[in-house]
């Protein structure tokens, strides 16, 4: 494991980083199955070379390009970020890659671009758990564009200093700290811009209890269980979850005048 | 064929034995790290799903007996119904411990507010009582003490246990309710199966009814 010995940037967390083994074996990823352990048994049937990116829609320049272009186009950034799952559970990821704003702005979105949508790879041979519909496949996400465009949304295509491993959701995957788990989808296959806001794959499976926005929140209640505690990975006992994840002087204007029990 | 009694003497402890072996598992698991990344949950996860099958296991003698006419599973329900409860009460435990009943600053009320505002929670929870006094009245004399009558009407009560039982587990999963439909078709299909016997009124092939049973 290549632990990076460099000075913390402004965005990293000095919290002790999450044990590979464990953050490569306990993966919520239903495209692999609906229990932790499948993906990171079945991650070997997913081909992530070659493979390209198809970007469209409110864009001055829609594209289709390879993994390898799209990620050569910037340099690669360490970020450590806490992960908060909806279930209640955490971990601190040293994530390799690169802002997602960056991207956006080579696209050049048009002035009706207002929502970023993310698909995965919908192909049942690769994805053994999508040939049950346990969800609406393929898999869809967004965010508002200055959500997107906000400098802790993170394009990833690494871990721990490595290439992304299959059941993280390689080759390209979306990080979103200050969200529960969920939004950052993996293995994007299309980028685009939209005006409208994008209908996300979770949002529309139980829509009463995964809203389009998943901001990290101790005060709204998953309807089955409390959101205000979290198990860290590694920890027997349970800590205060913080709003927005602990990003909240980074991104909380970003919601100012919203009210976080509708928009959840 | 099912022997006299005396013959089949030692299927009652090996099941409590075999039956208590994945608590060892679990805890030798727990020791090696073998529980993952998610001790906790996962061992909530594994007595809750042990819960269920034993629960499912105890109510399956009865039909056993009508439509096969084997009379060696009811010299076990008893066994099977205290495990189930065993497991209840340590998943219960696990779910005290996961609120943090052993920290300093616990209060009862997450646990209150719990049980009274999210219905799955409700559901394991009324579960559970239902099954402290079937526990409580299992032992030698109970029958006796309350009454035959009286006593198969309080152990009717595992009916709706169990049905609790896999409605908590169904609420429980995220979305993929593979697992909790078993236990539905399992608990349904026994029902069926008393139901129709007891509808066509056919008598057991069984010619000795076991003691106590039903």
């Amino acid at each position: 494991i290549v632990q990076a010995k460099r000075p913390l940037g402004p965005y990293d967390t000095s919290e002790p980083v999450t044990p590979y083994e464990q953050a490569t074996t306990y993966n919520n990823y239903y495209e692999f199955g609906t229990d932790k352990a499948d993906p990171a048994r079945m991650a070997g049937t997913l081909h992530t070379r070659p493979w390209t990116i198809k970007i469209d829609g409110e864009v001055k320049k829609p594209q289709t390009v390879d993994i390898d272009t799209l990620q050569s186009w910037f340099p690669l950034e360490d970020r450590i970020y806490r992960m908060r799952c909806v279930e209640g559970w955490s971990m601190v990821m040293p994530w390799l890659g690169f802002p997602l704003g960056s991207l956006i702005r080579r696209l050049e979105p048009t002035s009706k671009a207002k929502y970023v949508q993310f698909t995965a790879l919908l192909d049942p041979k690769q994805f053994p758990g999508q040939r049950a519909d346990v969800l609406n496949w393929p898999y869809v996400e967004g965010l508002r564009l200055d959500e997107a465009l906000h400098p802790l949304a993170f394009m990833a295509v690494g871990l721990n200093g490595r290439i992304l491993p299959g059941q993280n959701g390689a080759p390209l995957r979306l990080v979103v700290p200050w969200k529960y788990g969920f939004k950052g989808i993996k293995a994007i296959v299309r980028i685009t811009l939209t005006a409208k806001q994008p209908q996300t794959t979770w949002s529309l499976a139980a829509p009463d209890e995964y809203g389009f926005y998943a901001n990290v929140n101790p005060k709204v209640d998953h309807p089955r269980w409390s959101q205000a505690t979290e198990r860290r990975i590694g920890e027997l006992s349970r800590r205060p979850t913080l709003p927005f994840n602990g990003y909240a002087k980074e991104v909380a204007s970003l919601y100012s005048g919203m009210d976080l029990r509708k928009f959840f | 064929m099912a022997r006299r009694s005396g013959a089949l003497g030692w299927l009652g402890p090996a099941v409590v034995v075999g039956g208590l072996i994945p608590v060892i598992v679990m805890a030798l698991d727990a020791g090696s790290g073998a529980l993952g990344a998610n001790p906790v949950q996962r061992v909530q996860l594994q007595t809750g799903v042990l819960t269920l099958a034993l629960l499912l296991l105890s109510l399956a003698c009865t039909p056993l007996r009508l439509v096969f006419g084997w009379t060696w599973p009811a010299r076990i329900r008893k066994a099977l119904g205290l495990l189930a409860f065993v497991y209840a009460a340590l998943h219960f435990l696990v779910y005290l411990f996961d609120k943090g009943i052993l920290n300093s600053d616990f209060g009862l009320q997450t646990i209150l507010t719990d049980i009274v505002k999210r219905p799955f929670i409700t559901a394991g929870f009324a579960a559970l009582l239902l099954l402290v006094p079937l526990a409580l009245t299992s032992f030698k004399g109970s029958v006796k003490r309350l009454g035959f009558a009286r006593w198969t009407a309080l152990h009717r009560l595992v009916y709706v246990a169990a049905a609790l039982g896999v409605l908590h587990y169904w609420w429980g999963v995220k979305k993929d309710h593979t697992q909790p439909l078993i236990y539905a078709g399992v608990l349904l299909l026994l029902f069926a199966a008393r139901w129709l016997w007891k509808k066509r009124k056919v008598t057991p092939r069984a010619k000795k009814r076991p003691v106590g049973g039903l």
